[in-house]
């Protein structure tokens, strides 16, 4: 999700968040000098209490939890869910608290918004890459308090200055006397001193954990074992497996069903009608003593539909009427100089169709959620990405207070976006299955599992999108005009963000990328269409409105700079005057790609190629060189990626370079392969045979490389996208002299 | 009434002949490190080994278990070449989401004691059957050449 950064703080209230007031950083002379929001720690009822520590345990603050055996336990405000966030969390606490890194682990924070927020959203949830961007200073001055603590618990223990004592690796020590303690000695001493209301902040240079290798991730061993507990692992006594039928048309009533057969499957307990809504399904689901059961019961469902009110457009007849849309001018999201002047008679003209289908965000964890009703109250277990939104929307769908909704966050088997639902489509419908089952007297604790054909089917994809370019350069092949108009629904339209992410018309997360072009050029215009009458629901994915505008812009840039005669990266960097960072990776991955050197040849019949694209997404900047190689049957694999990648401060290096690396696979996944098609309403694909992703076959090589800086840290988890699909089609151009420009690429090229 | 022998240990299931051993695994004995992923064989999330060899176990029912050995991730690590292989993915931090990588780690031991020095392509060859979602493929090649040399 990429999404609310722009929030200002009057709007945020909108979507029911209690907007607390924090105090700010404040500038010192000594350093970073830190006002630090410390609440008691409240949790919310009984299920939520059973996370916190024993009594002896040490509690600065909301995020850091010292036991008396040393262990330092950090609470993520932010969910796991494959990028490195409870890595990057305990590394920036351990850093200021001078922890021994072996003995730091991660608790998923509880749903909480006064404390645990995302601080560039006003509310609890993780996305749009912020959640290191936001926690950099906040989790710094956890461990730094907690630190201070410590030390002033040793202090007053052994009658020294707290200024006599050092910290490192986790041991206390005063150097005069040579007496040290480990935390844990110190913890329950350090939690009876009054908290420290500044703390100074270490200067950079004296990191030893931040922008290192010494902080492997926290979740390796786990993940390696099988140990990690996911939403599909959690289990509760009594607990039933709820597996549900959906219509396959979006907005499909339930007219009637026979569930005979579903009840005599063994292992079945019940089976349910479940309530809707406008944008989630509305089903029957049979509840199981465990999943097989509950599955194969819902297979044998006989359910009539009522598709009257169904959404029932295909995927070509959406994209015609996209094309249609195209030749009209549409809601202008940004506008300088005079584009139509400068078309009236261009040297050299481009232009360009660019389409886009639907795509499944396919986390190889099906989506789930586990629900337990009580009188006044609900909790919930959940690789939860979005706690305040989820907390809001179950409370109104159960007419109770938010404060009585608790959600555990578990590890999320990959998410992509989808996990963070602006409905909470999948969540309600867990809430709905188990009022459902309560009505009938079945009082369990019920986790709703989709399969993974319910998963691919569920909707919420990344939308259609067709853009249409004209570019116009002039007899000396400068580029003097650019004109693009997108067409695609609106994720943003509808949803609690509308009204500070939409405007006159725009929203800017269908046009981020392309609106904020960051090559010179003295007329540009940026037009958007917004059909509001497509029912198939949409969502943010992986870098979001990024998917599809770095391909239009980097394919066309690189048109740009062939009608040009010039060299990509050549022509790109002039135009880049104004943003050194663009290219600063620029010319970072021209370097380490050796783009002055000629391609290595291919073998007989073979012609290699190679494509580059640059671009910036949630505040971090990405340039990639790809290479590739085509058979003389057309077919072609990517061989090999270089990526540099300036995200600021690099607090986890090797965490950057995964989701580099990671990124890549994810965009190419998506650029071989991805594809949703519907046919009179009815999604095509179902499983991993025909929505297919990527294998380990079509992996190619991939180099990362950071640029050094000071700069505050930026996200990783979706940056590595966008940049990836544009340079391989740019590649494939300089490899064949054919310009791909439908996504998912044609399988072969012609020959 | 199946009776399997899983990780050393002989269990009493009282579940339908024809359940996948994958649900028999997770909800009934409730060793859940082998992941539903596809159902169908088709994202190997559910790898574990029968009688040493990588099945997926979404596609196999219960009764064609009966009388061999299973071994799922929970155990691999007591094995020679299971150890290795957790311990290189550990070295190289593999995982990101890491909900594909108890099959994945399930089939590079097979792999391995198959062809103690795979090649790239031997890899890719093996672990095509492996869906990564987040694309960790680059470091479940290097993570599985370790692996290869720590055994060597």
């Amino acid at each position: 999700m990429g999404i609310l950064k722009h929030a200002p703080a009057s709007e945020q209230a909108a979507v029911g968040v209690v907007n607390v007031s924090r105090r700010r950083f404040l500038q010192g002379s000594a350093g970073l000098v830190l006002g630090l929001y410390l609440a008691p720690l409240v949790l919310n009822g009984s299920r939520a209490e059973a996370q916190e520590g024993a009594e002896a345990d040490f509690e600065p603050n909301a995020f850091v939890r010292i036991a008396a055996d040393g262990t330092v336990v950090v609470l993520a405000k932010h969910l796991e869910m494959g990028q490195g966030t409870y890595t990057g969390l305990a590394t920036l606490v351990a850093e200021e608290l001078d922890a021994d890194w072996s003995r730091v682990r991660v608790e998923g924070a509880p749903a909480d918004a006064e404390r645990y927020k995302n601080l560039a959203f006003g509310m609890q949830g993780t996305g749009g890459s912020t959640a290191i961007a936001n926690s950099y200073e906040q989790m710094r001055t956890a461990g730094a308090t907690a630190r201070a603590m410590l030390v002033a618990a040793a202090a007053e223990r052994w009658g020294v200055s707290a200024e006599e004592i050092s910290v490192r690796q986790g041991v206390v020590r005063h150097e005069a006397s040579g007496r040290e303690a480990g935390f844990g000695e110190l913890a329950e001493a350090a939690a009876e001193l009054p908290v420290p209301q500044e703390v100074t902040l270490k200067d950079p240079e004296d990191f030893t954990l931040i922008g290192t290798l010494n902080t492997p991730r926290t979740d390796s061993a786990g993940k390696t074992d099988g140990s990690a507990i996911f939403t599909q692992d959690f289990t509760l006594p009594g607990m039933l497996v709820a597996v549900a039928a959906h219509p396959s048309r979006f907005g499909a009533r339930v007219v009637s069903f026979d569930d005979t057969k579903a009840r005599e499957v063994p292992g079945v307990v019940g089976v349910v009608q479940f309530a809707g809504g406008p944008r989630r399904f509305e089903g029957v689901a049979v509840l199981a003593e465990n999943t097989w059961a509950a599955s194969q019961g819902r297979d044998a469902l006989e359910i009539e539909w009522d598709d009257s009110q169904a959404f029932s457009l295909g995927s070509d007849e959406i994209m015609a009427r996209y094309r249609e849309l195209a030749e009209q001018e549409g809601a202008v999201a940004a506008q300088h100089g005079d584009v139509a002047a400068a078309f009236a008679e261009p040297a050299t003209l481009v232009e360009a169709d660019y389409e886009f289908p639907y795509l499944a965000h396919a986390a190889m964890e099906p989506m789930n959620c586990l629900v337990e009703l009580g009188d006044e109250r609900c909790d919930i277990w959940n690789g939860e990405q979005w706690q305040t939104m989820d907390q809001q929307l179950v409370a109104e769908l159960l007419g109770i207070a938010p404060e009585n909704v608790s959600l555990t966050q578990l590890y999320a088997g990959g998410s992509f976006g989808r996990r963070a639902n602006p409905h909470s489509d999948f969540v309600l419908e867990a809430v709905s299955i188990a009022m459902a089952a309560r009505e009938q007297g079945i009082d369990a604790p019920v986790k709703m599992v989709w399969m993974r054909e319910d998963d691919t089917r569920g909707g919420y994809y990344r939308p259609m999108n067709f853009h249409r370019g004209r570019l116009a350069l002039d007899a000396a092949g400068q580029l003097v005009a650019w004109h693009q108009r997108l067409v695609g629904q609106s994720i943003m339209t509808g949803t609690a963000m509308e009204s500070f992410m939409v405007e006159n018309g725009v929203d800017a997360t269908s046009v981020e990328g392309a609106a904020n072009l960051a090559y010179d050029v003295p007329n540009l215009q940026v037009e958007l269409h917004t059909p509001d009458d497509i029912g198939v629901p949409i969502q943010w994915w992986r870098s979001v409105g990024h998917t599809h505008t770095a391909f239009s812009t980097e394919c066309l840039i690189d048109e740009a700079a062939v009608a040009a005669e010039q060299d990509p990266v050549a022509f790109r960097r002039a135009l880049l005057s104004q943003h050194p960072r663009h290219r600063g990776v620029l010319d970072l991955v021209a370097e380490k790609a050796g783009w002055d050197q000629p391609l290595e040849p291919g073998g007989e019949g073979q012609r290699r190629g190679r494509g580059v694209a640059v671009h910036e997404s949630f505040n971090s900047f990405v340039a990639q060189v790809a290479e590739v190689t085509v058979e003389e049957d057309g077919s072609y694999r990517v061989d090999r990626v270089v990526c540099a990648v300036d995200c600021g401060v690099a607090v986890n290096p090797d965490v950057i370079a995964a989701q580099m690396e990671g990124g890549i696979g994810f965009a190419l996944a998506a650029a071989l392969h991805g594809e949703i098609t519907l046919e009179e309403g009815v999604v095509q694909q179902s499983n991993f045979n025909d929505y297919e992703v990527l294998r380990i076959n079509e992996m190619p090589a991939v180099e990362v490389h950071i640029v050094p800086s000071t700069e505050a840290p930026t996200g990783v988890g979706e940056p590595g996208v966008p940049p990836l699909a544009p340079a391989v089609a740019n590649a494939l151009f300089d490899a064949s002299g054919e310009r791909l420009r439908k996504m998912p690429f044609a399988r072969r090229l012609s020959v | 009434m199946a009776t399997l022998t899983i990780n050393g240990e002989s269990h009493q299931l009282d579940v339908p002949d024809n359940m996948p051993l994958l649900w028999a695994l997770r909800d009934v004995v409730k060793l859940t490190g082998t992941k539903y992923g596809c159902g169908m064989s088709l994202c190997g999330a559910c790898t574990v080994h029968l009688d040493g060899q990588a099945i997926r176990s979404c596609t196999t029912p219960v009764s064609a278990a009966v009388g061999k050995e299973v071994t799922t991730i929970e155990a691999i690590g007591e094995d020679r070449v299971g150890k290795a292989v957790q311990e290189a993915w550990r070295q190289r931090d593999v995982v990101q989401c890491g909900y594909c990588q108890s099959g994945q780690i399930m089939s590079a031991v097979a792999l391995l004691r198959d062809n103690a020095d795979p090649s790239d392509d031997d890899i890719d060859s093996a672990m095509s059957g492996n869906i990564c979602r987040c694309a960790t493929y680059v470091r479940i090649r290097a993570a599985i050449h370790d692996a290869a040399e720590n055994l060597a």
